[in-house]
């Protein structure tokens, strides 16, 4: 068994910063991920970091847009948090080195980005996060943290009190990919899952093959409610043959969105009469889509993003990697020719529920950046605030878990404070269903025994991991997980996409039911302990199966038009009803949904609700 | 184009022939059907890949290198062929994930982005080091060849040992090192458009290790820096934000025998590079700089 104060799970930017921050705050850090740190999805992010840094500019205004673009589902706390320490740890990032792009004057360039009313989005090109994985990593080194790569984290030890808010996590059960040993890390300070977001459930995203949502997956069974599922953000410019991104930066540049005739949409079809293609994330998405079931897509698909007028030495200047992005998976010569473009799946407001220090309800148990919900981005986030929440959150993460004394949270977690229950109106069993108490078929629950020694309950973990590996790999038949994994991606893209319907949505619980079945009978095919990436992904997609129902769950139950999340039944912003978080726990296996009221009281004043108009 | 009827040419799954003597005959039996309902699944798929050959839908051939040390039958190092039904835009990672998920779950390759700039996916492709998430099929001949990393350990079939690149990569101090730091916590240092403009390029490395493979003086000296490193050792030396004590360091460093002076100019790194990296120019420009501080302090 290894043996640490804190255990980060995921190296992307969440992580390290957690990680280098437990590790000033003098506690013994150590990360486990499936990736090499420099492999992370962080890496990918292009546009930029958010960050009020300048005189003219302030962490209210920041505040400000980001609750809007939140369409007032965000907690105040966090996103005024998260707006207060960001140009601190943009500041930190330039004084450990980043390769910001750089202003006449030598300091940090800053460009518009939609949804905000400053230029406040600082960048490096357009690889920002790329930059910014690459520099925190390079901290890492020359701190000495140490870091399990390639090991793959499987379930967490946590014991197995009645009320979630009782348990307590003392380590994690860890899956070594070149050699298939199965260890135990305990924890004795605490656990900070970093791992991303859940892209992988649908099947036209921008995220990378490993975004499957292990910790969201892993912190649900062991009690962790999940907040605000069903909010999905679909990025408007992505290829359409591959789902790669194609920057937000872009069109903060001066780039243009056409229909097939031509017509610039987004101010001639009066989409965003004042900020047109810089309108927020999901008002360009459902713009870009309505042209398309219109009739007026080009190939019926897709429409135009031109950036020709731009010129090629500002392109090469700011741009330069989305011509070799644009040239290299879609065949386009972005300064010849316009780009092809359509909505993907792009990131997951919602994730495992935590306050503003990162802390779940269960004991020791923490989160932050894509996989967290603090909730900062409530119904939609800001194009460059992901990065923000992965510094700021991160370090507060890595703080708090070392036992560094910072503020204590206003975000309630867990069942406390003011909340209602709810019931769901689903076609089909939720949950574990199937055989009830296989728990090694269907990814294990809570940790057998549950016991409240930490270095049993590491051992009962590691034991049923064991089993749970044995028997996946002796499975009793072969369905492969690639059919189970597809059939859940098709019908999320389906019908759990931009536009939602109650009748689609039952259709994916039916679906997503039937997978569950299929996969009570998955087997891995590769006999091999080197290497074994065929019972990872098989893990995996155990783990895809468990959020794709989270989602499809949260967005038939809210019965309102809010931020990402569109119903054709009611195509309006619901006040009075719905300015609550969606929050579904796993209750042993028979998910249960409840609602918590959302914090509009911040600091020095009330955010009001507002039409939201681009 | 392959004008052959598609197929996985290699009958036996590497499943089979696995004498594993802890499974019990039930367990047997169970992986028997297993392996029977696969086949026939595999006949399937062939069929359909057949029929798509018959309506003169284009399939690519790929030949993938096999290699496991633990798995009868894939101990000595063997390629498998697969036939893919090309797309458009189809990449060598498509191809092998498709080879993977519909033919032979067992196949095993890193991957992650998709979108080259994870940096895992580098392999030897027809006989050169490229990223298979940003090589087009279209632009090769069949059969198209895939094979490990050369001058690295294989692991299993296309997954080689990283960890001697990795070690070289942190023999250079990868870090930003300055002399001083400013005072304030909002404070920057300033750095000048041309300056970094001067280091860009050299930050754009996703240590994929197609250069240190690619590099003969690597292959023949185990010590050797290796472009990647040297490069990144220039991202550093360069950035005026460390000041001259740091950058003295950084040059005593690369100047160490297994270091910048080793290297031969031959340009193959800079030929592989997926990320168009200059790193033969930042190395020779690591050793003028060498040169100028020496007689500086002479």
């Amino acid at each position: 068994m290894y043996e640490h104060d804190v255990i980060v799970v995921g190296a992307g930017g969440a992580g390290l910063r957690a990680a280098i921050a437990a590790d000033e705050a003098g506690a013994d850090v150590a990360i486990v991920s499936k990736l090499h740190p420099v492999r992370s999805h962080t890496g990918a992010a292009e546009g930029g970091i958010n960050a009020a840094l300048r005189d003219a500019d302030s962490w209210e205004d920041h505040a400000y847009d980001t609750m809007k673009g939140s369409d007032y589902l965000g907690d105040a706390p966090a996103i005024e948090t998260l707006c207060q320490d960001s140009p601190y740890e943009v500041i930190q990032l330039e004084h450990w080195g980043m390769a910001f792009s750089r202003e006449e004057d030598g300091r940090v360039s800053q460009r518009p980005f939609g949804g905000l009313s400053f230029p406040r989005t600082t960048y490096a090109g357009a690889e920002t996060g790329h930059q910014l994985l690459h520099t925190l990593y390079e901290q890492l080194v020359k701190r000495g943290i140490q870091v399990y790569d390639e090991w793959y984290v499987m379930n967490l030890a946590v014991t197995d009190e009645e009320r979630p808010e009782d348990r307590h996590c003392h380590g994690v059960v860890a899956y070594d990919v070149q050699t298939s040993e199965v260890a135990g890390f305990k924890a004795r300070d605490g656990v900070i899952l970093a791992t991303g977001g859940p892209g992988q459930a649908f099947d036209h995203t921008t995220n990378a093959v490993s975004c499957t949502g292990d910790g969201q997956a892993m912190a649900y069974r062991a009690g962790v409610p999940l907040e605000d599922m069903e909010f999905i953000q679909f990025h408007p410019t992505t290829l359409p043959s591959t789902g790669v991104l194609i920057s937000e930066g872009v069109r903060g540049e001066g780039g243009i969105l056409y229909n097939e005739e031509g017509e610039r949409f987004m101010y001639e079809r009066g989409y965003a009469n004042n900020d047109g293609e810089l309108a927020s994330r999901d008002v360009v998405s459902r713009a870009e889509l309505t042209e398309v079931n219109e009739g007026r897509g080009i190939e019926d698909e897709y429409v135009h993003l031109d950036m020709r007028h731009l010129g090629e030495d500002r392109i090469m200047d700011r741009l330069e990697n989305i011509l070799h992005l644009a040239e290299d998976f879609e065949g386009a010569d972005g300064i010849e020719e316009p780009m092809p473009v359509k909505p993907g799946q792009h990131y997951a407001m919602g994730g495992i529920e935590t306050d503003e220090n990162g802390e779940t309800c269960v004991g020791g148990l923490y989160a932050a950046g894509e996989c967290a919900c603090a909730s900062v981005h409530g119904a939609n986030r800001l194009g460059g605030n992901a990065l923000p929440e992965l510094i700021v959150l991160g370090k507060r993460a890595g703080y708090h878990a070392a036992g560094k004394e910072i503020e204590e949270a206003k975000v309630e977690t867990g069942k406390r404070g003011e909340y209602e229950t709810a019931t769901i109106d689903s076609p089909v069993e939720l949950g574990e269903g199937g055989s009830p108490g296989d728990a090694v078929a269907d990814g294990g629950a809570v940790a057998a025994g549950g016991s409240a020694d930490p270095d049993t309950l590491l051992e009962q973990t590691v034991e049923s991991e064991r089993q749970r590996v044995d028997e996946l790999q002796s499975g009793e038949d072969g369905i492969h997980h690639s059919e189970v994994r597809s059939k859940v991606q098709e019908t999320m893209t389906d019908h759990v996409n931009v536009f939602r319907e109650e009748e689609g949505l039952k259709q994916a619980l039916r679906d997503i039911r039937e997978a569950r079945d299929e996969y009570e009978n998955v087997r891995v095919m590769d006999p091999s302990k080197t290497f074994n990436t065929d019972l990872l992904q098989t893990i995996e997609t155990q783990n895809l199966l468990d959020l794709a129902e989270a989602i499809t769950v949260g967005a038939l139950a809210r019965k309102e038009f809010r931020g990402a999340h569109w119903r054709a039944e009611a195509q309006e912003r619901k006040d009075d009803e719905w300015l609550k978080h969606t929050l579904l726990s796993w209750n042993d296996g028979s998910p249960e949904l409840w609602y918590r009221p959302v914090i509009l009281e911040g600091e020095n004043k009330t955010y009001e609700p507002k039409v939201r108009s681009y | 184009m392959s004008t052959q009827p598609p197929q996985h040419e290699h009958e036996e799954s590497p499943a089979d022939g696995v004498d594993d003597a802890e499974s019990t005959p039930p367990a047997q039996q169970r992986r028997e059907d297993a392996k029977a309902d696969k086949r026939s699944r595999d006949a399937q798929r062939q069929a359909e890949a057949d029929d798509a050959a018959k309506r003169d839908e284009p399939t690519r051939h790929i030949k993938v290198f096999r290699y496991d040390p633990e798995i009868e039958g894939k101990q000595e190092p063997r390629f498998d062929d697969f036939h893919v039904p090309f797309e458009k835009g189809m990449t060598v990672l498509d191809a092998l994930i498709y080879a993977r998920d519909q033919y032979d779950p067992s196949l095993t390759f890193r991957h992650s982005c998709r979108q080259a700039v994870c940096g895992s996916d580098a392999f030897f492709v027809n006989g050169d080091q490229r990223l298979g998430c940003k090589t087009q099929l279209s632009e090769l001949d069949d059969p198209v060849r895939i094979e490990p990393l050369p001058h690295q350990e294989v692991v299993k079939d296309l997954v080689v040992d990283m960890d001697h690149f990795y070690e070289e990569m942190e023999a250079v101090d990868p870090y930003f090192d300055p002399d001083e730091t400013p005072d304030g916590e909002l404070e920057e240092q300033r750095q000048s458009r041309e300056n970094r403009e001067k280091v860009k390029m050299s930050t754009r490395c996703i240590w994929c290790g197609a250069c240190f493979s690619s590099c003969n003086i690597a292959a023949g000296d185990n010590q050797y820096l290796g472009p990647a490193a040297l490069n990144k050792a220039y991202r550093f030396a360069m950035d005026d934000r460390e000041g001259e004590s740091r950058k003295t360091e950084r040059l005593e460093t690369i100047e160490q025998e297994h270091g910048v002076w080793r290297c031969q100019t031959q340009f193959s790194c800079t030929n592989v590079c997926p990320k168009d990296i200059p790193l033969t120019e930042h190395i020779q420009e690591l050793k003028r700089e060498a040169v100028k501080k020496n007689l500086k302090f002479w």
